[in-house]
């Protein structure tokens, strides 16, 4: 691969070029340079964003300009520009050609045997050790085969015109490890290409008790389903007081051809799949909107208990008596200011709270705020009002994914496992050793190579050794 | 005892041994040298012990099970147990090769660590977890994560350490390079330090540290004389070091450090490393963000600096295993390597924002 002749073909010299490791390097180098620029730029957010921080390069007069030139080179949304995909295809391309070019001779190896070899072969090992044996040529073949089996190697024997020969071998296949990488790695880049191709990435935000037959991408595009989707129910616990969500989840369940299939309680982490398409839960908001439902417990003074459902400006009856309850005013999250007037502090429903104003016999009697995470607010001079929960103001925002390639992706993961751990942690160890007679005594010359970790197997060799001169 | 006096007597000692293996390394006396590896086991078994506590403490605070309780969620968690990593690392290999020297070039990397603990003032408390961070994929991401980050710190030190050892003159490249290297490194540690003394900042958040405290007594100081003092101070500093870089040189071959053993261990240590990172770092990552977030890879910036990270790596492992590049331009690659790590690690989180931001809290 290394002699470039003028007259080679144009093939052979693109192949030559793919082929060589300089290549691969500066494929490497391309690949994590431009990466960089598109982790500093943020990626596909409004152009603002980045003029500002380019004005802390280039100053306040360029930043307009050099935005627009990294604009037509594509860096704002550059992960999906023309010409990262393309050199994620060199890489690809690459990789292929690399192992293409070095497999043949690898395979060879692997597909033969170890074989016993010649005098002037074994003299050329890397390791070499003697050791004379006062014993017989076939006691000592017992002895040395025997220690050769509890170092892990299964010896073949060979008779040699000037000897016995005993050779054995382990980790042969682990020469195929690095190809198994390379494969892996082209098995992920050809998932995700089915996953851009055979698939999409969208989101839905279905509010409760709705239901919808299609996801969206971006604002306009529709992908329709092919079966129903509803949000029975959603619920955010938060840790103690906070704001902090612990943890949010939606209660699904999934209409095809009109019959009720699926029901799931789905969380972050723990999403649901039906015919091929994934629902993650994401995000949530909260949706103003006069068909949500207030849930009330009502308990009277004289502890008679009702439980009631409400929508906005509805008004109840405290149980056995004549005070009625109207929901005046709604806020998502409630917050008291300095002076005690409430406030609304977020669009989240971090804090839920309802304006009841109370009147007996149509007589104005008094107003309060009932807050649902603060049962203390809940007590009201003619009993409680217990705020159980506010249904049908709240969405679910569900990330929608559909992609045949992620098999692919994960079965690449799984083989670049393996292939890394035979690449790294395994190697291909040869060890020959010849018997002469020497005089009633046996001259036992051990000789061997290893692809890697040649330090391991001096030491078993040293151990073997060891052990036989004892 | 709780986990935070625990991680107080080992930070303490972490710095005691730090200062006792840079003795070492100065006067070669052996009662030095045990006092310096005593010091490092008591710190290494106080810190493993309030790292066990903090676990109970969380377990029992968050009543997740276990696996999900291992507190590794936040930056002060993670970069202390990035020094418990880097401390195995080292006693394993100061046991395997009976020498102490390495410890003076790698304990200083722990000390890096725990001083931006303290100056930045990031919040040590245990806080609950968000939602996506709620997965058995997290111990196993994380852990396996940062003990490939440990490998790649040694693979650091071992290669500064056989540049300063094999480089010949004051004007070759690769001497230029270690020498600047190492300059750049003492410096920032001693700004750091410096604006400690000036500010003894008590703020929230790193963010907010970097944004107003970071380097602001020095390099960034309001004062344009301070400024340009502060970067002919750091020139001078380089110079002295470029000046008298033999010494390290010289120190080095005295504790019968061979370049060969350097450049073994800089192998090993990424050999361990790379894969380690590729299966915990990129594919249970991968696999991880597909649950929690419907993408197994979405280029968030944390990913893409994995992804260089990567092939750094791996061109160094191609460089070698490939090409035969030995000698002090496969050890350079692997000292670059680290400075990668280190911002994949926390560049990322404290300049770069992405969906990994809750590592920056």
């Amino acid at each position: 691969m290394s002699n470039k002749n003028d007259g080679q073909p144009v093939i052979d010299k693109v192949w030559n070029l793919f082929s060589s490791i300089t290549f691969a390097i500066v494929v490497f180098s391309l690949i994590s340079l431009t990466s960089i620029v598109g982790t500093v730029i943020e990626q596909r957010v409004e152009p603002e964003k980045n003029i500002k921080l380019l004005t802390k390069f280039v100053g306040e007069s360029f930043a307009p300009t050099a935005y627009r030139v990294l604009d037509s080179l594509g860096f704002m949304n550059m992960y999906q520009s023309w010409w990262f995909i393309a050199l994620l295809l060199i890489f690809a391309a690459n990789i292929v050609i690399c192992s293409l070019d070095r497999l043949p001779k690898i395979w060879n190896m692997i597909k033969e045997p170890i074989k016993p070899v010649p005098q002037d072969v074994l003299n050329a090992m890397p390791i070499k050790r003697e050791i004379l044996l006062k014993t017989g040529i076939d006691k000592a073949k017992e002895a040395v085969e025997a220690e050769l089996k509890k170092i892990g190697y299964k010896a073949s024997v060979s008779q040699e015109p000037d000897g016995i020969q005993l050779y054995a071998e382990k980790g042969r296949y682990s020469r195929l490890g690095v190809y198994a990488t390379h494969l892996s790695i082209l098995l992920i880049l050809i998932g995700a290409v089915v996953g851009i191709f055979f698939g999409f990435n969208g989101f839905l935000n279905l509010l409760e008790g709705t239901s919808s037959d299609v996801a969206y991408i971006g604002r306009e595009k529709e992908i329709p389903l092919g079966f129903q989707i509803k949000c029975d129910d959603f619920d955010v616990q938060f840790y103690g007081k906070t704001d902090r969500p612990k943890e949010f989840s939606s209660w699904l369940t999934i209409i095809d051809n009109g019959r009720e299939v699926v029901k799931k309680q789905i969380e972050v982490n723990a999403p649901l799949k039906y015919k091929g398409i994934t629902f993650y839960q994401s995000s949530y908001g909260f949706w103003a909107n006069e068909n949500a439902l207030f849930k009330f417990s009502l308990v009277s003074s004289d502890g008679k208990r009702e439980d009631v459902m409400l929508k906005f400006g509805e008004s109840f009856t405290m149980p056995g008596t004549n005070i009625t309850g109207k929901i005046s005013d709604f806020s998502p999250a409630l917050k008291m200011d300095a002076s005690g007037k409430p406030y609304t502090y977020a669009e989240m429903m971090h804090n839920p709270a309802v304006y009841i104003t109370f009147s007996e016999n149509g007589e104005f009697k008094y107003r309060t705020w009932i807050l649902s995470r603060y049962p203390q607010s809940w007590r009201i001079p003619d009993g409680v009002v217990e705020f159980k929960d506010f249904w049908g103001s709240q969405y679910t925002g569900l990330q929608v994914r559909r992609d045949p390639g992620v098999w692919i992706v994960y079965l690449g993961s799984i083989i670049m496992t393996v292939g890394l751990y035979a690449s790294f942690f395994m190697s291909h160890a040869r060890i020959w050793v010849m018997l002469k007679d020497d005089k009633k005594n046996t001259k036992v010359s051990v000789s061997a190579s290893i692809n890697k970790n040649r330090v391991s197997l001096e030491e078993k060799i040293e151990k073997v050794i060891r052990s036989l001169s004892h | 005892m709780e986990s935070s006096q625990f991680f107080g007597i080992s930070s303490v000692a972490y710095i005691l041994a730090m200062v006792a293996y840079i003795s070492y390394l100065v006067f070669k006396n052996s009662t030095v040298g045990i006092v310096a590896s005593t010091i490092t086991y008591v710190a290494f078994v106080s810190q493993t012990m309030a790292f066990l506590l903090r676990w109970r403490e969380f377990h029992d605070l968050s009543q997740m099970g276990w696996i999900r309780s291992i507190p590794l969620t936040n930056l002060y968690e993670s970069l202390v147990f990035f020094v418990w990593c880097l401390i195995l690392a080292y006693l394993i290999i100061e046991l395997k090769y009976k020498n102490r020297s390495f410890g003076a070039f790698i304990t200083p990397i722990a000390g890096m660590a725990l001083a931006f603990i303290d100056i930045s003032g990031m919040a040590k408390d245990i806080q609950p977890l968000v939602p996506a961070l709620q997965s058995n994929w997290l111990l196993v991401h994380v852990i396996m994560s940062f003990i490939a980050y440990a490998n790649f710190s040694i693979a650091f030190a071992t290669g500064i350490m056989y540049l300063a050892l094999t480089s010949e003159n004051r004007t070759s490249g690769i001497y230029i390079f270690w020498t600047v290297i190492l300059g750049i490194f003492l410096a920032i540690l001693l700004a750091m330090g410096i604006d400690f003394l000036t500010f003894k900042v008590a703020v929230k958040t790193p963010d907010a540290f970097i944004k107003s405290h970071l380097f602001k007594a020095t390099f960034r100081s309001d004062s344009g004389f301070m400024v340009m003092l502060s970067y002919i101070g750091a020139a001078a500093f380089m110079f002295i070091l470029w000046r008298f870089g033999y010494i390290f040189k010289k120190i080095i071959a005295s504790f019968n450090v061979s370049p060969d053993l350097l450049d073994d261990l800089t192998y090993k240590n990424i050999a361990i490393g790379f894969p380690i990172f590729t299966l915990g770092g990129l594919v249970f990552g991968a696999i991880w963000a597909d649950q929690a977030w419907g993408r197994y890879w979405s280029w968030d910036p944390k990913e893409t600096w994995s992804l260089i990270l990567w092939f750094v790596y791996a061109f160094y492992l191609h460089a070698r295993l490939l090409r035969g590049w030995r000698g002090p331009k496969i050890a350079a690659v692997a000292v670059i390597g680290f400075f990668c790590m280190i911002f994949t690690y926390l560049g990322v989180n404290l300049l770069l924002s992405g969906l990994h931001a809750y590592g920056s809290g």
